[in-house]
C-alpha cells in the first residue's frame, strides 16, 4: 500500500460508503452535543419520527449558556431563553437516552474538555459536534470537526456523515520553545503565519519536536485553534502521553481492550513518504510570546512588537486593518506593551484546563491584579476540584481574580459574563472578533501565562520579564 | 428544503474581508430554539445602533438592498462558529446566493443544507460582481446553478465550479437524511465489521 498521512488512515477506517463522484459516508464513533447548536436537530427528529441511532456513543453537556457564577443553581440566574435552552438539552438528552452532564453534575463543563476528560476522546476516532473548536480532540490523533445543525440531525439519525476528503497540510514545529513561550504561542503565530484562510480545505496534522514537546493540555490548545486557521481538523499522532492521559478514564477501554486498543493506536502515525499538499515548518526557537492586536486571530504578533499601519497590508486587509483598529481604538506605531488592560478572562476550551491554571497561577501566586475585574473559569467541575486541590484556586483569589464555576463564559459571552463597550480585555479563548465578547469589548488573545502578567501590571506584559523576576 | 434553480436578483457588495458567523448573527440571538425569525437580525450589529435604530451606511439598510437576495463578499466569508443559525438568518432575511472567492468550510457546507447556494469565484471575477452590485438595484445579478454561471448586468458570464452531490441535492431540494437512510445496509455492516475490529470504539 502506498504511504498514509495519519489523516488518510483514520478516513479510510471510516468509510461506510463511498460514491463514484468520491463523496463518502463516514463513520462517526463520538458525537458531542451542546444546547446551543442542537434543539433544531432534536426537533428535526421528532418532526420526521426518527431516533438516534447511536445513543450510547452520543454526549452531551450544557455550557455555553450557563452561568459560572456560584449562585447559578438559582434559575433566576439564567434568562428565560438560555432556560428554555438548557431545559431542552435536558429534555431530549432524557428522551433520546444520551449520555448527559446536566449542570447539577460535578463532570459539566466546556464539552471540548468534558470529552477528553472522561474518556470519550480516543486516539483513531472520528469525533464530531456542532461547534467549531471541535478541533481539539485532534490532540488524541483523532479526526474531529465542528458541524452545523443540519448535521448534528444527520449524525444522531445516521451515526454518519456525508463528507468529502479534505486535503492534507504538514504543520512541523522544529525545536525547543523557548520559556516563557506555549502551546498558545504556537497556535496564534501558525495563524499568524498562514492567515485564518491557510488551511481551508486542509485538515493539519502538527509535528515536530516541539509539538512532542507539549503536553496533552498542550497539544489540544494548539488543535483548538486549527479552526481558525481555516482548517477543517487539527491533528496529532498519538504517542505514550497520548496512551498515558486516556488510561484509566472513565470510558476508556480497560483489559483485554485497552490492549487491543493500544496494539491499534499505535500504528496511528504517517507513514514515511507519505505525500502532503501544503507544508508549513516553523523553528520553535523563533516563536515568541505572542498577542493579537486586532478583530483577527491572524491579527498576531510578538509582544515585543507594535501596532501595525493598515497600509503595511496589502488588498482587503488594508480596509479590515484599518476597521480592526478602529474598533480596537489603537494606533499604528503603539507599542503593544503600552496597551492598558481592563478585564482578564482566564478559561475556554483553548485554555481552560489544569496545566493552563497552573501556568497563571505561577505567574500569580503573592501578587495583586491591577485591572478592574480579572475572572478565572475553569473549563470543568473536574479542573476546579483539581485546581482547588492543588492551592491554585486560593492563588487567584489571593491576587483578586473571581473564582468561577465551569462553562463557555466570556470565550462567547452567551451568559451573563459580558465585556461593556469599549472594556479592553486580555483572554486565553480563541476569538478577537468584532462583539465576541460582548458588544463593543475589545479582545486581545494570548497565553494564560501572558493574560496572568496582564492582570499584575495593568497593561499587556511580556511575561518573560516577570520570569525573570521569579528566578 | 427550498430548491435552487437559478435567480435573478439584487446583490448587495460587503467588500470586508474574514465576515464571520459572529458578524453575521451575533450570539445574543443564538438563544432560539427555532430555525426561523433570525432575517431582522441578520448582520445585527453593523445594521443597528445599540438602541435599535438602522444605520444608514450600512448596506443592507439602504433603499437599494433592503430586497437583496445575492451577497457580494470579501474573502473568507462565513468564517468562525460554526452556528448554522448564520445561513438561517441569510435566508430568512432572503438570501439564497453569496459569491465569494472562499468560504470558510463549515459555513459552505451549513448553507447547502439551507438551500443557499455558495458560489466560488476568482479575484478579478468578484471585483467585476462587486462593482456591479455597487451599481445598485437596476444591476441585476443571475446566477444559473443548472449551467454553473454567474451573470453581470452587463451580460458578463462568469463559470464557477461545485461538488456535483451537492449540486445535485440543491437542484432537487433533497434532504440529505433521507438518502443516507437508504444506505442503512452498509452503515449496518460498518458497525457489524468494527464490532470486532474495534470493539472499544
Ligand atoms: S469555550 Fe468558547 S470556543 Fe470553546 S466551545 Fe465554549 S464558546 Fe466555543
Amino acid at each position: 500500500m502506498a504511504p498514509r498521512t495519519l489523516y488518510d488512515k483514520i478516513w479510510d477506517d471510516h468509510v461506510v460508503h463511498q460514491a463514484e463522484d468520491g463523496t463518502c459516508l463516514l463513520y462517526i464513533d463520538r458525537h458531542l452535543v451542546h444546547e446551543v447548536t442542537s434543539p433544531q436537530a432534536f426537533e428535526g427528529l421528532r418532526m420526521t419520527g426518527r431516533k438516534v441511532r447511536a445513543p450510547e456513543k452520543t454526549i452531551a453537556v450544557p455550557d455555553h449558556n450557563v452561568p459560572t457564577t456560584l449562585d447559578r443553581a438559582n434559575a433566576a440566574t439564567m434568562t428565560e431563553d438560555s432556560r428554555i435552552q438548557v431545559a431542552a438539552l435536558d429534555k431530549n438528552a432524557k428522551d433520546f437516552g444520551i449520555n448527559y452532564y446536566p449542570v447539577s453534575d460535578v463532570r459539566q463543563g466546556i464539552v471540548h474538555i468534558v470529552g477528553p476528560e472522561q474518556g470519550w476522546t480516543l486516539p483513531g476516532m472520528t469525533v464530531v459536534c456542532g461547534d467549531s473548536h471541535t478541533a481539539t480532540h485532534g490532540a488524541f490523533g483523532a479526526l474531529a470537526h465542528g458541524i452545523g445543525t443540519s448535521e448534528v440531525e444527520h449524525v444522531l439519525a445516521t451515526q454518519t456523515l456525508i463528507q468529502r476528503k479534505g486535503k492534507n497540510m504538514k504543520v512541523e514545529i522544529t525545536g525547543s520553545l523557548r520559556p516563557g513561550v506555549t502551546a498558545k504561542d504556537i497556535t496564534l503565530s501558525v495563524i499568524g503565519a498562514t492567515g485564518t484562510a491557510g488551511g481551508t480545505g486542509y485538515v493539519i496534522e502538527y509535528c515536530g519536536q516541539a509539538i512532542r514537546e507539549l503536553s496533552m493540555e498542550g497539544r489540544m490548545t494548539v488543535c483548538n485553534m486549527a479552526i481558525e486557521g481555516g482548517a477543517r481538523a487539527g491533528l496529532i499522532a498519538p504517542d505514550e502521553k497520548t496512551f498515558a492521559y486516556c488510561m484509566g478514564r472513565p470510558h476508556a477501554p480497560k483489559g483485554a481492550k485497552w490492549e487491543a486498543a493500544l496494539a491499534y493506536w499505535k500504528t496511528l502515525y504517517t507513514d514515511e513518504g507519505a505525500h502532503f499538499d501544503k507544508v508549513v515548518t516553523i523553528r520553535g526557537e523563533d516563536i515568541a510570546p505572542v498577542v493579537t492586536w486586532g478583530t483577527s486571530p491572524e491579527d498576531v504578533l510578538p509582544i515585543t512588537d507594535v501596532v501595525p499601519a493598515p497600509e503595511s497590508f496589502s488588498g482587503g486587509k488594508v480596509d479590515a486593518a484599518k476597521r480592526s483598529l478602529d474598533y480596537m481604538g489603537l494606533q499604528p506605531g503603539q507599542k503593544l506593551t503600552d496597551i492598558a488592560i481592563d478585564t482578564v478572562f482566564i478559561g475556554s476550551c483553548t485554555n481552560g484546563r489544569i496545566e493552563d491554571l497552573r501556568a497563571a497561577a505561577a505567574i500569580l501566586k503573592g501578587k495583586k491584579i491591577k485591572v478592574k475585574r480579572a475572572m478565572v473559569v475553569p473549563g470543568s467541575g473536574l479542573v476546579r476540584a483539581q485546581a482547588e486541590e492543588e492551592g491554585l484556586a486560593q492563588i487567584f483569589i489571593d491576587a483578586g481574580f473571581e473564582w468561577r464555576l465551569a462553562g463557555c463564559s466570556m470565550c462567547l459571552a452567551m451568559n451573563p459574563d459580558q465585556l461593556s463597550p469599549g472594556e479592553r480585555c486580555a483572554a486565553t479563548s480563541n476569538r478577537n472578533f468584532e462583539g465576541r465578547q460582548g458588544r463593543g469589548g475589545r479582545t486581545h488573545l494570548m497565553s494564560p501565562a501572558m493574560a496572568a502578567a496582564a492582570a499584575i501590571t495593568g497593561h499587556l506584559t511580556d511575561v518573560r520579564e516577570l520570569m525573570g523576576e521569579m528566578v | 428544503m427550498e430548491k435552487f434553480t437559478t435567480l435573478t436578483g439584487i446583490a448587495a457588495p460587503m467588500p470586508l474581508v474574514n465576515i464571520d458567523t459572529d458578524m453575521i448573527i451575533p450570539k445574543q440571538f443564538l438563544k432560539t430554539i427555532q430555525r426561523s425569525g433570525l432575517g431582522k437580525n441578520l448582520f445585527d450589529e453593523m445594521r443597528y445602533t445599540p438602541d435599535g435604530q438602522e444605520i444608514p451606511d450600512f448596506v443592507l439598510n439602504q433603499p437599494a438592498y433592503r430586497k437583496a437576495q445575492i451577497i457580494v463578499a470579501g474573502d473568507n466569508f462565513g468564517c468562525g462558529s460554526s452556528r448554522e443559525h448564520a445561513p438561517w438568518a441569510l435566508l430568512d432575511f432572503g438570501i439564497r446566493c453569496v459569491i465569494s472567492t472562499s468560504f470558510a468550510d463549515i459555513f459552505y457546507n451549513n448553507c447547502f443544507k439551507n438551500g443557499i447556494l455558495p458560489v466560488v469565484l476568482p479575484p478579478e471575477a468578484v471585483a467585476h460582481l462587486m462593482d456591479d452590485a455597487k451599481k445598485g438595484e437596476n444591476a441585476r445579478i443571475t446566477v444559473d446553478l443548472e449551467d454553473q454561471t454567474v451573470t453581470a448586468s452587463d451580460g458578463k458570464t462568469f463559470a464557477f465550479e461545485i461538488d456535483a452531490f451537492k449540486k445535485h441535492c440543491l437542484l432537487n431540494g433533497l434532504d440529505d437524511i433521507g438518502l443516507t437512510l437508504e444506505k442503512a445496509s452498509a452503515i449496518d455492516a460498518y458497525e457489524a465489521r468494527t464490532a470486532t475490529l474495534r470493539p472499544w470504539a
